[in-house]
């Protein structure tokens, strides 16, 4: 029987089973090999806070989603188009996502009666059997059984052979795509190298799910997803938070400074540190402190030492950071915090986005201590946005906020990388041991028409000084308690960090006319999702634009009369409204607020109706 | 620049008026401090103070060197990642009871097993001084204050045996009013190669004068203290004529008209087991027959510095991977061209 090749603009696929079945590893494995292929690719990841859930419930349901296409794309999808189904609570908990047409593919071992009751199907019949399923198109198998069958052989127990059913998955899913299993044998060969039989195992069960489509005769047609139109050049796949931590490394050799990494581990910003942790041999310090202040506490010592110091955490740790980050903003010192925003309040949830943290960002420290705060847009961007945090700090003597979020730090996308020499140097002030000296007095609060003091450091000859929290007498840096010096200080460090709108590119129009009907005006990760939903309206004759922020704190100059040219502004976020309350309260812009609070990323169609509401 | 051989005290002082009580123990600290760090022959370049917050932690303000006056309870933190970024300073942590047992209890028992090459000065006045006189982990229970009218109901603080049970290399106890014992004690800190914990007994004038009294009285101080040497036996009094002896586990006191001096407790700093029969001899002195309170180095072992084995695996990354490359690094492991 001959089997024939569909041709598909794009897919989106989400693995969805036990957060012990793998589909994570499923997920990424499959998206490298389509990467290799060169499709543009959005990745989600939506997982548990729970390690390993209670088997078999919703609550444990884990899951990847992936879009590939042969088309420009800016999200990891709306709709679903396959559904991989592990068991009946991944069904269970996903097939609201699945668009009507859709495929399920589901293994039929996970829809036994323990299954149901777990996934509290109320009814004994599988919702495979029944005709709830009726408007998708569902391919049953059995992948434990034939995951069993296929190393009946080979001398592994029940629970290592288990372990490999996603690889029988991946290899259908290969097959389906008309995909090569090269990609994904090399990674089983290398992972698995120490451990032979079970790499044996793996590659056995991949060529095994592989062969089932290629042989059954249930499966008449494959689909192929071309390769985009890409730019031409190198590219590699990047994560978020791995971009975030290159981009660190690399500021801070372009700053020829060392890099402190001082950290306590939280979700969703850990992959920093276990990506900086990798990479010492470029001289990268981490530090896995005993808590979150501790982490930035050292990280100030080793900013005061003349290291660039950087620490990181999500908003409850970023909380308990608070005071010590009011400490950076007094003694007017280097130090990149990361907010890997998750949803809050509290501990909130703990492994779902949301932007809420802006407002903590802008002003979440006792008195008024301003800081520098940027925000990356997507995957790839947390590199640019990270140099561009660093080069600030570093040039400029103030604590920054670099500011992502759960779906970005997770999220993957194709990245064609620069290279390390187009990206411009960064120029510490330091002090100078011979000509910072007026008649031998160092004045460690002196400052350039910036506002920006000196970096005197421990070494350097005759500049020994004390900083500290307590108020400063402006130039000398001497503890002072006189009143209008105190006015004076606060005015200067708020003016220092306004001065910084001098220094930083002027907003641009991301897409659309520069005058019009919408500006839709993002920040941070809603950028795929808004990229969209503009683009289809524009295409459809509408006069919309999109205009997305990197810098938060200070807005860029032209940012209020970019906004003027247009007849309304309209503000998504993923929160109960904050950039829109900076922007309302600063320029009185009327800016119209759109938000969505489920610890999920927009959908680019709900934006589109959104902003049809406004034309 | 001044050759850092020819410094004396004075050249350690700064131009700020020191700011603390008349009478306040912290006044004899500095000035042994400024003496040490003179003898010591550190480049003033090379040095830096780091303190928390409450009265002991103004004393970086003082000391003609680098100096951070940080937060509460933070010093600890503060000075691990500045060794850790700079291994070739010398770092002196300047906190108070309250500073480093309550607020920075925590930073205070991981600095001890990381055991960073530093200095941590523990000014103990059994007080909370700065906020104006409430008790503190180490004052003792039913201690009347503003803040315990009806006395505390802490149970205090053992410093001593605190450090060792986080595993501090180096363990030591001094007093404001012996300023020559703690001249030593600072300069055996400096010399000691990882973190060396020193508590200094510091009378606050104000709101906790005389809670060491008993130990630094001259009626009271022979029969109450006894100063603890290297390889000496434990004996005490105003004419010697106490001595501890060990009987298992257990010190006793012993009349010297009794016993000869091969008979008694020979400090050996090394013996982790014996440091912590020393550190609970933490009896109230104001007791008849209480065992004396013992000042000197309790305990000093020579570990691995975190600064050191950081650097190790830093050179061993280097030494297998090779220098670091950037574009190596941005580009990865797989990439593809799109043509």
């Amino acid at each position: 029987m001959t089997k024939t090749t569909e041709k598909r603009k794009d897919v989106t696929i989400l693995f969805a089973g036990d957060s012990g079945d793998g589909m994570q590893l499923t997920g990424s494995l499959f998206t490298d090999t389509n990467a290799h292929y060169g499709n543009d690719i959005s990745t989600f990841p939506n997982f548990p806070a729970e390690i390993r859930a209670p088997q078999g419930t919703v609550a444990g349901v884990s899951g990847f989603k992936l879009h590939f296409a042969s088309v420009d794309i800016f999200t990891p999808g709306d709709e679903v188009e396959v559904l991989v189904a592990m068991n009946a609570a991944a069904l269970k908990a996903n097939v609201s996502q699945l668009k009507k047409g859709g495929t399920i593919i589901a293994n039929t071992a996970g829809f036994d009666k323990k299954n149901l009751r777990l996934a509290k199907y109320e009814s004994d019949v599988s919702p495979l059997l029944d005709k709830t399923l009726d408007q998708f198109r569902v391919v049953e198998i059995d992948v434990t059984k034939m995951t069993k069958e296929a190393l009946a052989n080979s001398g592994l127990g029940t629970k290592d052979i288990d372990r490999c059913k996603n690889m029988f998955v991946l290899g259908f899913l290969l097959w389906m795509y008309n995909r090569s299993m090269e990609t994904t044998q090399s990674f089983i060969t290398e992972k698995f190298s120490k451990k032979p039989d079970i790499k044996d195992a793996n590659l056995t069960v991949l060529k095994a799910g592989y062969y089932f489509g290629d042989t059954n005769e249930t499966f008449t047609s494959r689909y192929e997803v071309e390769s985009a139109n890409l730019p031409s050049g190198e590219y590699r796949s990047i994560m978020g938070n791995q971009a975030a931590a290159l981009g660190a490394i690399v500021a801070a050799n372009k700053a020829g400074l060392e890099l402190f990494y001082g950290s306590y581990p939280i979700t969703p910003a850990s992959d920093i540190l276990h990506e900086l942790a990798r990479h010492k041999n470029y001289g990268v310090k981490t530090f896995q402190a005993e808590d979150e202040i501790a982490a930035i506490c050292a990280s100030i010592g080793a900013s005061f030492g003349g290291s660039l110091g950087m620490t990181a955490s999500s908003g409850p740790g970023i909380a308990l950071k608070g005071e010590a980050m009011g400490l950076a903003v007094m003694l007017e010192i280097p130090l990149l915090i990361i907010n890997v925003q998750r949803g809050g309040p509290s501990t909130g949830l703990p492994t779902k986005t949301e932007q809420s943290d802006l407002m903590q960002a802008m002003y979440g420290r006792n008195g008024e201590a301003p800081l520098v705060i940027v925000s990356a847009s997507h995957p790839s961007d947390c590199f640019d946005a990270m140099v561009e945090a660093v080069r600030i700090t570093v040039e400029h003597m103030i604590p920054a906020m670099f500011m992502s979020d759960g779906f970005i730090a997770n999220g993957s996308e194709p990245w064609s990388f620069p290279k390390a020499a187009d990206i411009s140097s960064i120029t510490p002030r330091w002090a100078d041991p011979e000509k910072s000296l007026s008649d031998e007095t160092y004045f460690p609060f002196r400052r350039n028409e910036k506002l920006v003091r000196e970096w005197a450091i421990p070494g350097m000859e005759n500049l020994q000084h004390r900083v500290g929290g307590l108020e400063k007498e402006n130039e000398t840096g001497n503890v002072s308690y006189d009143p209008d010096n105190h006015e004076l200080m606060v005015k200067i460090r708020q003016e220092k960090v306004d001065l910084i709108a001098n220094h930083i590119p002027a907003q641009e129009i991301a897409q659309g006319d520069e005058s019009g009907s919408v500006l839709v005006l993002g920040w941070g990760s809603t950028y795929g999702a808004i990229r969209t939903a503009v683009r289809d309206l524009i295409k459809d004759g509408h006069k919309v634009s999109q205009a997305h922020v990197r810098y938060l704190n200070p807005f860029p100059k032209n940012l209020e009369e970019l906004m003027s040219k247009f007849d309304r502004v309209l503000i998504p976020e993923i929160n109960n409204g904050q950039l829109v309350h900076l922007i309302n309260a600063k320029y009185g812009t009327g800016a119209v607020p759109f938000n969505k609070i489920q610890g999920m990323p927009f959908t680019s169609r709900e934006i589109k109706e959104q902003i049809k509401e406004l034309i | 620049m001044q050759n850092p051989t020819t410094y004396t005290a004075k050249d350690f002082a700064t131009d700020q008026d020191v700011r603390w009580c008349p009478g306040c123990g912290d006044y004899s600290i500095l000035k042994q401090m400024q003496s040490t760090m003179a003898e010591a022959g550190i480049n003033k370049k090379d040095i830096v103070f780091v303190s928390g917050i409450g009265c002991s932690s103004r004393f970086p303000y003082y000391m003609d060197t680098y100096g951070i006056h940080s937060i509460h309870g933070r010093a600890t933190a503060m000075a691990s990642g500045l060794k850790a970024a700079r291994p070739d300073l010398s770092v002196w942590v300047i906190t108070g009871d309250g500073d480093s047992l309550s607020i920075g209890g925590n930073h205070l028992i991981h600095l001890l097993r990381r055991n960073f090459d530093l200095n941590v000065l523990l000014f103990n006045n059994e007080i909370y001084g700065l906020t104006k006189g409430q008790y503190s982990p180490t004052s003792p229970k039913g201690q009347v204050t503003k803040s315990t009218p009806m006395g505390s109901l802490d149970h205090p603080f053992n410093p001593q045996a605190l450090a060792l049970g986080a595993d501090a290399t180096f363990v030591a106890r001094t007093m404001d009013r012996d300023p020559k014992h703690m001249r030593e004690i600072l300069a055996a800190g400096n010399a000691h190669k990882g973190t060396s914990l020193i508590e200094i007994y510091q009378n606050c004038n104000v709101f906790n004068d005389g809670a060491f009294e008993v130990f630094t009285d001259k009626a009271t101080k022979a029969k109450s203290t006894i100063t603890i040497r290297e390889g000496e036996p434990m004996i005490y009094g105003a004419d010697s004529e106490f001595g501890i002896r060990l009987n298992g586990m257990k010190a006793e006191v012993v009349s010297m008209n009794d016993c000869s001096a091969d008979d008694l407790w020979i400090h050996d700093s090394s013996d982790r087991m014996k440091a912590t029969i020393l550190s609970r001899m933490f009896d109230n002195n104001a007791l008849e027959g209480g065992l004396p309170r013992p000042f000197g180095i309790l305990y000093q072992e020579d570990r691995f510095r975190y600064e050191d084995a950081m650097k190790a695996q830093l050179e061993h990354a280097i030494s297998v991977k090779g220098d670091g490359d950037l574009d190596a690094l941005i580009q990865g492991s797989h990439t593809w061209t799109v043509d």
